[in-house]
């Protein structure tokens, strides 16, 4: 994020986060705040400081109360991220089904060790607690999309597919970018 | 023939939407509470149904209802639990992603059984993609009148929503959920006060699993009575597992409650026995926090019983001899696999989940993952063990909320039944990098061992 670059939603995402506020009642637009730190995040990429104090702004809250919520979610970047997070689950049923096989696969594919961002900003590989696809392992989260039964061969595909579409792991509203 | 009441339109082409969905008999549950019954009534059918909080703990959901206080003028709430996130359980994520419209039918239900008028259902942030499924279909169920104002024209109104958890799995712990909720971070609540007095914007509510919720569904249309008659004693009804590890059918399983665990691995019908032939070594069955079974109390409980998929048989033996049921997360592990490392993998799960809030669960699952850690990589000594056994019970019972027990007990469970096995490690640092144990000898259980 570009210091001078403006922080701001376009009209369509910031519908979005009025549409959610207006699911709580009067006075309780704190209660939106998680949802719309993950609109400000597939948006801007990750949550820096300002988009962090602009999200305080949009819901009439301090910044420390996004602050303490953006530290506390292990979603939430507060550091600057690829385009596309591959998060592999490690966790006990992916463990058996060889988790450790597909983040070594990653790490050698990609030349980047766990928690690190490929040169090109494109891809960030880090290691994950379960996301739920036991009977389904091994396993990766790509943005909004889970790719399950992994093998070498699926990891090859789904790479290429997002190096040459990156937004491809997003759903929704956020779809456009 | 098994009976199924929650999957039993599951393989029907587009049941995920509303046309599809009302065709197969869907909202038919809500035309019948809303037009011929009252909440009270709801609540009588869920207590005769012996219904039991599927996310784990078991607890009479009929009880738990009517708890709730109804204070004049306060408004309450009702929250759906989809935090899903216990190691070895994706079977809420299956009921919604397949079915989204009978957990909308639930709410629906079971908000006009507790007299509220605005519900949430709060799901785990990885699963956003769901999330984007059950939206669509309350949207659709909106468009049809099902949700609103003055639903069927019975002047019952409710408003249904759904929201995004972050990545926290202490948000599915009911007082840190309904933190989360708050938009903040999940730390659970001193209890008391319970959520049924003071919850969401301390106004009293009740939390209740997914699959709790829509169990509500064939309550109402089949009868309390009509529900208790499946399953065993006070386990009824049907339960859905979720199984995973070295068996030939990993997935979601919908099985009436009663059900023996050797039919349930080996059959055809369930999980088709052990992959590639290979030997039982062990089995979590409720999900990572539920203590570990060795081989040979899998089947069959420490006094030689068939050992049954319900609340009371899974527990036969207390943590002694037996587990828990717990959330259903089923996984099998073959005699290849080390329980030395998936202890340390399952204890470096709980302490990336503390929330920091307790010294013993935030220091103690650290120290727990750095000393199995050390064991695993062949540098630990007979004093780590015991060293092991000492944190876990002071963990226990120490803390807030149950992550510390859902820490401990693992814990306590593997070197109970699996001791020889660390020991292995300690004596033969080398060996234990190359092999596999293999199976630990069977051991009686007349005394305290460990």
């Amino acid at each position: 994020m570009e210091n001078n670059q403006r922080i701001e939603l376009p009209q369509h995402l910031l519908d979005e986060v009025q549409r959610v506020i207006s699911l709580f009642p009067e006075g309780k637009q704190k209660s939106a705040l998680l949802r719309v730190l993950h609109i400000a995040q597939a948006h801007f990429g990750w949550l820096s400081v300002d988009v962090m104090d602009y999200v305080a702004r949009l819901l009439h809250i301090q910044p420390i109360e996004v602050y303490e919520v953006a530290t506390f979610y292990s979603m939430y970047d507060t550091q600057q991220v690829g385009k596309v997070k591959l998060e592999v689950c490690r966790t006990g049923p992916c463990m058996i089904e060889g988790a450790e096989n597909i983040v070594n696969y990653i790490e050698k594919k990609l030349g980047i060790k766990d928690g690190e961002t490929t040169a090109d900003g494109i891809f960030t590989l880090k290691t994950v607690e379960c996301l739920g696809a036991c009977g389904y392992a091994p396993m990766l989260q790509a943005g909004e999309k889970f790719h399950e039964h992994l093998t070498e061969e699926k990891v090859d595909a789904l790479i290429e597919a997002y190096r040459s579409n990156p937004v491809a792991n997003y759903m929704g509203e956020n779809q456009n970018g | 023939m098994a009976r199924k009441l929650l999957l039993n339109n599951v393989h029907i082409e587009g049941i995920h939407t509303y046309d599809v969905y009302r065709k197969n008999g869907g909202y038919a549950a809500v035309e019948k509470a809303l037009k011929t019954m009252s909440p009270d009534d709801v609540v009588e059918e869920v207590k005769k149904s012996g219904l039991r909080g599927r996310g784990g703990a078991g607890f009479p959901t009929g009880m738990k209802w009517s708890f709730l206080a109804k204070p004049e003028g306060v408004p309450r709430h009702l929250l759906c639990n989809a935090d899903e996130s216990e190691p070895g359980t994706f079977k809420d994520r299956y009921l919604m992603e397949k079915i989204p419209h009978l957990l909308i039918e639930g709410m629906i239900l079971s908000s006009f059984a507790l007299g509220a008028n605005q519900s949430y259902i709060y799901i785990r942030g990885e699963y956003m993609f769901v999330l984007r499924i059950v939206e669509k279909a309350i949207a659709e169920a909106y468009a049809n009148g099902w949700l609103g104002k003055n639903i069927l024209g019975t002047g019952y109104d409710l408003d249904l929503s759904i929201m995004p958890g972050a990545g926290a799995y202490i948000c599915g712990e009911e007082t840190a959920l309904i933190e989360s909720l708050e938009g903040k971070r999940g730390n659970p609540r001193m209890k008391p006060p319970f959520p049924a007095i003071q919850g969401l914007w301390q106004r009293p509510t009740v939390v209740n699993n997914v699959e709790t919720i829509t169990a509500v569904v064939p309550i109402v249309n089949e009868g309390g009575d009509e529900y208790a008659k499946i399953g065993i004693g006070r386990s009824t009804g049907t339960k859905l597992i979720s199984a995973s590890g070295n068996v030939n059918k990993p997935g979601v399983y919908e099985i009436e409650l009663g059900l023996s665990v050797e039919e349930f691995i080996y059959s055809d019908q369930y999980l088709g026995g052990m992959k590639n032939g290979k030997r039982l070594k062990a089995c979590v069955p409720g999900g990572s926090s539920v203590p570990i079974l060795p081989h040979y109390l899998v089947c069959k409980t420490a006094n030689g019983e068939d050992r049954l998929m319900s609340y009371e048989s899974l527990a036969d033996g207390g943590f002694q001899t037996g587990s828990m049921l717990g959330s259903g997360g089923f996984i099998v592990y073959d005699e290849d696999q080390c329980i030395v490392r998936n202890t340390w993998n399952f204890a470096r799960f709980y302490h990336h989940e503390s929330c920091g809030q307790c010294s013993p669960c935030r220091e103690g699952t650290g120290w727990m993952e750095k000393v199995l850690h050390r064991l695993e990589e062949g540098h630990g000594t007979i004093a780590d063990i015991d060293l092991l056994w000492d944190i876990q019970r002071k963990i226990e019972g120490n803390t807030i909320c149950p992550l510390g027990d859902a820490a401990a007990w693992p814990v306590a469970a593997a070197i109970r039944h699996f001791r020889e096995e660390f020991e292995w490690h300690v004596n033969q640092p080398k060996e234990s990098q190359i092999r596999n144990y293999g199976l630990v000898a069977e051991k009686s259980f007349q005394t305290e061992n460990a």
